[in-house]
């Protein structure tokens, strides 16, 4: 029997270690964003955490092999706001702007967060548009087809959050495998409230409160105070419950007390002095997204101030294609598209924690193109790498694990012909986890074609 | 310590202004009739006004020969610099949703407004539900930040609304259950905006009696702060003025007596167009009225107003303003006020105190604003020609003895903001074309 036992085991080990072998990248240019890049050195994963790297580091002989000659490794980019890694999940909106939400949507089920179209919110106690106790992490799914494209990108990690309503649900930072059990691909949860300031996802029509943008923000500060007095009432009851009338459970308030922070939407300069103001109002630690006018320096001063880190958008903001020839855009408007690249040196002088975020785009060619565009306007490349890496690992709290090629944190690599944000750069790597994946081929046309790849429709046809 | 000096300097920025003396200019004080002189600015205040004055070392001086000075116009009713919409309307009372939340200074109307002479605008919420928003005075201070705006100390507000407007939603384009998108939302009629009203006091004096019985021990868990109800404990508390938009005679009495009734105040009727009829039912009341000057018409419930309406009210007693209600109309304010020496026979000073004096007492802040008197802010107008006048053009605006808008300056900055945006628009357009058609780029903009 014992004997029996041992045996299993010994299969599942060797199962295990069949699955994922130890891999070595030897010979490669190593940047480990953690400290300077290591001409010439060899990377070992095992286990999927990174087992040693160095200049001096030998690859074990049960390692897995890879020649690096040639070859750049960068820690696995990570999307620090996404909704990769979700069924049907709505494309990200940047909230309070409203504006450059409209993604694409991959498959029409609707999730399970979703709650049913009721009648019209009479109130803040009706909870509209409130799913605060979704934890995505719960809900991960381990089929959407952008985890493939995202990581064909280099990303092998996104903080994915539910984003539909106002108060959308808690996020996660997923890994961004092809598993077959979604709980594998779970790094850290919940890490965030995600919160919206408009119908994110909800729909219009139909009427209910709140309506307004000043309706959003007093919702979102009633919500606050209920759960202040719906803690405390709690406790109280806790410690003596007798005599004492029990106290309604209140799932959106259960929600919202669990968030570790709170993500809210703020774009314009005006946006980014209220959100703040709020935040300190609503005393939870804050991240903003959005960042469009953070090329403004008063916009950075303010961040830095408050010490609240921002997301930045990737979506930089273009003139649409269709617009009325005739019509003409404010200085303001016109300035915001000439400008918004400059705002990660303006973050990046000012001393602002922020990172980047992919807002919609799934498209490995786009999402290359969003971050050149930056680094075309000046951020230099190891500012660009850091914004997808550890900058995003340390505004979630998590750059004990992720963010750089350190011995011990989560084997996170993209392996690169080239430098990673150079136009004819091959992604050659990509390993999550510790296992190894192989980039997508890019769709006919040299990468030229449509911006989203369709999976579904691969006779273009549309 | 230099932080702490630093601070001390930010916070005491706004009398750091520069020392004024506007000279040779008429002086149109409102509260102290019209004379021709000077008038000392220091420190963001009025120091000095008179035919001669002692003109302080390194004052800057403006020579206003044949130029006059109002003090800053005040609109009562506006919706300008507002972020997101101004109806908060899904709700027939809506008293938790502030006009504070979204002010948007960077909005150009703030700007237009300020060319027209306004240095205060009351900004309320929309006319969409018996019980609006919160509401507040601010001072345009163009180039501020939302915070900067705020009229400080200034007492806030809420809007009501009565009549037509918050009665729409009861009764939806295509008739009740008929096919619309949206659903009927309660009351349809007068009787049920008085109803709306009634009900939300009765709650808020519920309300109010459990915080003051948990006040007054202070122990326990104290009760939930209900955000709605709270702003109208703080009406009945008369810590928050009610601002009511009505029309006809018959809701305006309504109004007043829900409110001696529940025991509280109205501080301004707005629109108020039939409050000619019952002048001395508001007079008696002591709630202002805030007017236009001869807009009528555009609908039922505006079809007995009549352009003496401000003349006949202030002649019962009644402390009356005009407004705008528009950012058009709040760009000439003076020359609707000058309407009321036409219509009703007001004298100069009456007519425009009825955009100076009057909406700063309805305001509760007369003790800063609204007169050219030692003490107040300085918060100026220069017209290059009688104010009441069509032909009058603003020359100078001063907030806080700042100078917000220069019309030289204006004008000669036109061109050179012209080029600048030419050049952007020439960058893009040489972007655009050299850009590959990628198709499914979407701009974010």
């Amino acid at each position: 029997m014992k004997r029996l036992t041992l045996a299993l085991l010994s299969a599942c080990a060797l199962a295990v270690a069949q699955q994922h072998p130890a891999i070595a990248i030897r010979n490669a240019k190593i940047v480990t964003v953690a400290g300077p890049a290591i001409a010439r050195g060899t990377v070992v994963v095992r286990d999927g955490l990174i087992e040693a790297v160095g200049d001096n580091v030998q690859a074990p002989a049960d390692a897995m092999v890879i020649e690096g000659e040639g070859l750049t490794v960068y820690p696995g980019l990570i999307d620090a706001m996404s909704n990769w890694g979700q069924a049907g999940a709505p494309a990200a909106a940047t909230g309070a702007a409203g504006r450059g939400g409209r993604g694409a949507i991959t498959t029409t089920a609707a999730p399970a967060a979703a709650t049913p179209a009721a009648a019209p919110a009479r109130g803040p106690e009706d909870r509209p548009q409130t799913t605060s106790w979704v934890k995505i992490a719960d809900e991960i799914s381990a089929t959407d087809r952008r985890i493939e494209t995202a990581r064909s990108a280099g990303f092998t990690t996104a903080v994915t959050f539910p984003q539909r309503g106002i108060f959308g649900g808690q996020g996660a930072i997923i890994d961004l495998l092809t598993g077959e059990k979604p709980g594998e691909m779970i790094v850290s949860s919940p890490v965030g409230q995600y919160i919206a300031l408009g119908r994110g996802g909800f729909g219009g029509g139909g009427g209910g409160y709140p309506s307004s943008l000043m309706g959003y923000i007093a919702y979102v500060r009633q919500i606050y105070l209920d759960a202040g007095h719906y803690k405390l009432v709690k406790e109280t009851y806790a410690k003596n419950p007798r005599g004492m009338t029990r106290p309604d459970y209140d799932r959106a308030l259960e929600g919202v007390l669990d968030s570790p922070r709170i993500l809210l939407p703020a774009n314009r300069l005006v946006e980014i002095d209220r959100m703040l103001r709020f935040a300190a109002e609503l005393k939870q630690p804050t991240i903003l997204y959005g960042g469009r006018e953070t090329f403004r320096p008063e916009a950075a001063a303010l961040l830095k101030k408050n010490n609240t880190p921002v997301l930045l958008s990737l979506r930089w903001p273009e003139k649409a294609r269709d617009t009325d020839p005739e019509e003409e855009d404010s200085m303001r408007t016109l300035e915001t598209r000439d400008k918004a690249a400059l705002a990660p040196g303006v973050l990046n002088k000012a001393g602002v924690r922020w990172a980047f975020y992919s807002d919609g785009i799934d498209a490995a060619r786009d999402l290359q193109r969003a971050v050149k565009k930056a680094v075309d306007a000046g951020l230099p490349r190891e500012d660009a790498l850091r914004a997808l890496t550890l900058s995003p690992a340390e505004i979630y709290g998590v750059q004990d694990r992720l963010g750089s090629i350190e011995k011990g944190k989560i084997a996170n690599l993209v392996v690169t012909r080239g430098d990673l944000f150079d136009d004819r750069t091959r992604v050659e790597h990509i390993i999550v986890d510790g296992r190894k994946y192989a980039p997508v081929p890019e769709a006919p046309g040299g990468g030229r074609g449509p911006a989203t790849e369709d999976q579904n429709n691969p006779g273009g046809m549309r | 310590m230099k932080r702490a000096l630093l601070a001390a300097l930010l916070a005491a920025a706004p009398a750091c202004a520069e020392t004024y003396v506007i000279q040779n200019a008429t002086i149109m004080t409102v509260a102290k009739g019209t004379l021709k002189g000077s008038v000392v600015v220091r420190d963001g205040k009025i120091v000095e006004v008179g035919e001669k004055v002692t003109v302080p070392s390194g004052a800057k001086i403006i020579d206003a020969s044949n130029q006059y000075v109002i003090p800053g116009i005040i609109d009562c009713h506006s919706h300008i610099a507002g972020d997101g919409g101004i109806n908060e309307g899904s709700v027939s009372v809506s008293s938790m949703v502030d006009i504070k939340d979204i002010i948007n200074p960077e909005d150009v109307a703030i700007y237009r407004a300020l060319a027209g002479g306004v240095t205060t605008a009351n900004i309320l919420h929309g006319s969409a539900n018996a019980i609006g928003g919160k509401t507040l005075p601010l001072k345009m201070r163009w180039g501020k930040d939302a915070e900067g705006m705020i009229f400080e100390g200034a007492t806030p507000g809420i809007k009501f609304a009565l009549g037509e407007n918050p009665k729409r939603q009861g009764n939806p384009v295509g008739g009740r259950g008929g096919a619309t998108a949206t659903p009927a939302r309660y009351p349809a009629t007068r009787m049920g905006v008085e109803d709306v009203i009634r009900e939300a006091f009765v709650e808020a004096k519920a309300y109010k009696a459990e915080w003051d019985a948990w006040d007054a021990k202070k122990t326990g868990i104290p009760p939930r702060k209900d955000l709605k109800l709270e702003a109208l404990k703080e009406v009945l508390e008369g810590k928050r003025y009610v601002h009511a938009h009505c029309y006809r005679a018959d809701e305006i009495l309504m109004l007043l007596r829900v409110a001696d009734e529940f025991g509280f105040k109205i501080r301004t009727l707005q629109h108020v167009l039939e409050g000619y009829k019952v002048a001395k039912e508001i007079a008696a009341h002591g709630a202002g009225a805030s007017t236009f000057s001869d807009w009528w018409s555009y609908k039922m419930e505006a079809f007995d107003a009549i352009p003496y309406n401000a003349t006949l009210m202030m002649r019962k007693g009644v402390l009356v303003s005009i407004n705008s209600d528009d950012a058009e109309q709040m760009r000439h304010l003076n020359v609707e006020a000058g309407k009321a020496m036409k219509y009703g026979g007001a004298t100069e000073t009456e007519a425009l105190a009825m955009v100076t004096l009057n909406p700063a007492k309805q305001l509760g802040v007369e003790n800063r604003v609204g007169s050219i008197e030692v003490g107040k802010d300085a918060d100026l107008v220069i017209y290059d020609k009688f104010p009441l006048s069509d032909y009058a053009k603003v020359q100078k605006v001063f907030i806080d003895g700042n100078v917000y808008f220069d019309r030289d300056n204006e004008v000669s900055g036109r061109p050179a903001k012209a080029a600048e945006k030419q050049k952007l628009i020439d960058k893009e357009k040489q972007i655009q074309s050299q850009r590959p058609q990628t198709g499914g780029r979407r701009g974010g903009q």
